[in-house]
């Protein structure tokens, strides 16, 4: 249904509908922490993603919740090979991309973009609107001629709200959730399959962020659009994702669908998480039991023995310390590494 | 009843801009009773910092200035002090808590000093007894190990714990009124809970009152006895907070709420965004800030500036129409 709906995007892939966009296996990336000048050594390694599997079907989101330091925003990173993997597979639309190199990406990078956290910093303040939405076209040779460039922009300023004449202003001229929009239209100049979005309401207004989540929304639907969408607003995520993962410390510790993970939180975690976030009804709130989960998230550069979360679980058993809980599939897209559930 | 702890009145402050002369916060008036946790809520750009720092005395001049209004605190008008008198009151019976700990916080000297020196300075306790004190501080903030921590330095503190010893120094000279500006934005999730929990608790155990300034609907449904709400430099409507939440009588108030996405709301349904951007200071409209982003809008609205009035005990807006959620 989607595909018919969204003719001009699936030109990628054609007559594909209902397949797997992108499937991570194993994934790990690290980052050695070097010491010395001339000669230089390994001291560390910051294990940012540590052995991470999940697949995301065409047209759902997928959520990556977490705290900093989860590994959230570098899994997108290696995704996009912005980052280099260290271990694992990515797969995009059924193609092995892990060792692309910068000129096999290349045709690859047209198919999944992305929009950044921050719409001050991410737009070049000395382009005009119309080049930066139009770079990407520039530079993927898209468009044969000036005037196809134009009415592509255009076609693309009308598309997320913006009215196609303030192409010719600069990025100051625009407000911070306009200046999203602008993100979102240079993200979708070449018709991407993925869009990787990375905290991309966090720095808004919060009257502005239900416009924008809105506009991801029906650009989804319209576009056939596959998301993933990385935020630590649980109540964000939880509004746009159809399936969400929840990472601590380089790991998923828990994935499941949006509604399963909502009303039944398996991972000791994931209900910190949800127990932190308040609630906007203050008799809600006065009824919700508060079990405020102690500590702050450790270091990713020598993470905990056993269950990187021990030191903080209100659950913690003898095991959690010593042995490390791997990913257990419960069935029906649900999977959980806790010890509390794992299944003998 | 007792008289309030604090009293503002017609609280006006202006800054000279590039483009002009902006009217930050105006003709703001609440009151906050002893022990009570009152919450400003507002978008960037609404006052609510602005009104935080003026109360203070802490508005750069130039270029800002403040321009009327009264600040009554225990009997006495803030804003009629001088230099000396505001600065026996500030970090002793009024203390303050920012956002970032990181740059509140002097990199070069050790947390215990940063922490005794309002005992010493306030207090007048010699630095010895001060130090101890400041000890005693960091185990009420829950700092673990508190003694050796003294010692140290912020940068060798966690984003959280920082903010715990910002929270040690409000509390040093036991004041009667902290203010917090967006105490938890910059940290983690479950930190926030941990650090809003915190003091939340001390000033409940110390009987202090509490003005929170946050964005965030969810903190101040979960903290706050009192919520103002405020929009393009004035307060649009304030109320007790259980009454704010089940009958928001402010357009904008009632925008919010529907805009936010909730853990127990409806996933998936589409969110009722306010429409437009948040007011430029510089260019205000003549009537209600709001009005260009109003449903309800009306000639009124656009002409005439909507009076604060009061609707109930305690529940007051400045809007020309009667609207409900």
């Amino acid at each position: 249904m989607s595909g018919s709906e969204a003719p001009q995007v699936n030109q990628a892939a054609p007559g594909r509908s209902n397949d797997e966009v992108v499937r991570v296996e194993d994934l790990k990336v690290h980052f050695p922490l070097l010491k010395g000048i001339i000669m230089q050594r390994r001291v560390a390694t910051v294990q940012a993603v540590d052995g991470i599997s999940f697949v995301l079907q065409r047209g759902g989101t997928l959520g990556l919740v977490g705290e900093s330091g989860c590994g959230k925003s570098t899994t997108g990173l290696a995704i996009l090979r912005m980052l280099e993997p260290t271990a694992g597979r990515i797969l995009f639309e059924g193609e092995d991309i892990t060792a692309y190199d910068k000129e096999r990406m290349r045709p690859i990078r047209r198919r999944m973009q992305m929009v950044y956290q921050d719409p001050y910093g991410s737009l070049n303040p000395r382009m005009k609107v119309r080049d930066i939405i139009g770079e990407p076209l520039a530079v993927h040779r898209a468009t044969p001629t000036a005037n196809a460039y134009s009415e592509r922009v255009s076609q693309l300023m009308r598309l997320v709200g913006l009215l196609p004449d303030m192409a010719e202003r600069y990025p100051h001229e625009f407000s911070g959730g306009q200046r999203q929009r602008i993100g979102i239209a240079r993200a979708l100049a070449l018709e991407p399959s993925l869009v990787i979005c990375d905290e991309p309401v966090s720095a808004l207004d919060v009257s502005i962020q239900a416009q924008v989540v809105n506009l991801f929304m029906e650009l989804q639907e319209r576009l056939g659009l596959t998301y993933i969408f990385i935020a630590h607003n649980l109540a964000v995520v939880r509004h746009i994702s159809d399936r969400i993962a929840v990472m601590y410390l380089g790991r998923i510790v828990e994935i499941a669908s949006r509604a399963e993970l909502y009303k039944r939180p398996l991972h000791p975690y994931t209900e910190a998480l949800l127990a932190a976030i308040p609630v906007a009804d203050p008799e809600i709130e006065a009824r919700r039991p508060r079990q405020i989960v102690k500590g702050e998230v450790g270091s990713a550069l020598n993470p905990p023995s056993g269950c990187r979360f021990h030191p903080r679980c209100p659950k913690v058993m003898d095991k959690c310390r010593s042995l490390d809980p791997l990913l257990t599939d419960l069935g029906a897209g649900r999977a959980v590494a806790c010890h509390l559930h794992a299944t003998a | 009843m007792a008289e309030p702890l604090l009293q503002v009145r017609n609280l006006t402050t202006r800054f000279n801009t590039e483009r002009g002369r902006i009217t930050a916060v105006d003709q703001v008036a609440f009151d906050i009773d002893a022990g009570e946790i009152v919450a400003i809520v507002g978008e960037s750009g609404s006052g609510k910092s602005v009104t935080a720092l003026s109360l203070m005395r802490l508005i750069p001049n130039p270029p800002g200035r403040i321009e009327s209004g009264e600040v009554i605190f225990e009997g006495r008008d803030l804003l009629k002090l001088d230099d000396v008198g505001v600065r026996a009151i500030r970090g002793n019976r009024i203390a303050m808590i920012f956002q970032e700990p990181m740059s509140s916080l002097n990199p070069a000297l050790s947390v215990g000093l940063q922490v005794a020196e309002p005992i010493n300075l306030h207090r007048g306790s010699p630095w010895a007894q001060a130090y101890e004190a400041a000890k005693d501080l960091l185990g009420r903030v829950r700092i673990p190990d508190a003694a050796r921590r003294l010692a140290s330095f912020p940068h060798q503190y966690s984003g959280g714990m920082r903010q715990r010893v910002m929270i040690a120094m409000a509390l040093a000279c036991q004041p009667r009124l902290i203010i917090a500006d967006e105490p938890t934005t910059a940290l983690d999730v479950t930190v926030q809970a941990q650090i809003l929990d915190l003091i939340k608790e001390l000033t409940r155990e110390t009987g202090s009152s509490l003005l929170l300034i946050t964005h965030d609907l969810g903190v101040v449904a979960r903290y706050a006895d009192r919520v103002a709400v405020m929009y393009g430099g004035r307060i649009v409507e304030s109320a007790p907070a259980r009454v704010l939440y089940k009958d928001p009588r402010h357009p904008y108030t009632i925008g919010l709420m529907a805009s936010v996405p909730r853990l127990d709301g409806d996933a998936g349904r589409r969110l009722v965004p306010i429409e437009g951007q948040p007011p430029d200071l510089g260019e205000l409209p003549l009537g209600c800030a709001f009005s260009p982003r109003c449903r309800m809008a009306s000639e009124p609205c656009r002409s005439a500036r909507p009076a604060l009035t009061e609707l109930a005990p305690q529940h007051w807006k400045a809007c020309f129409n009667d609207v409900r959620l």
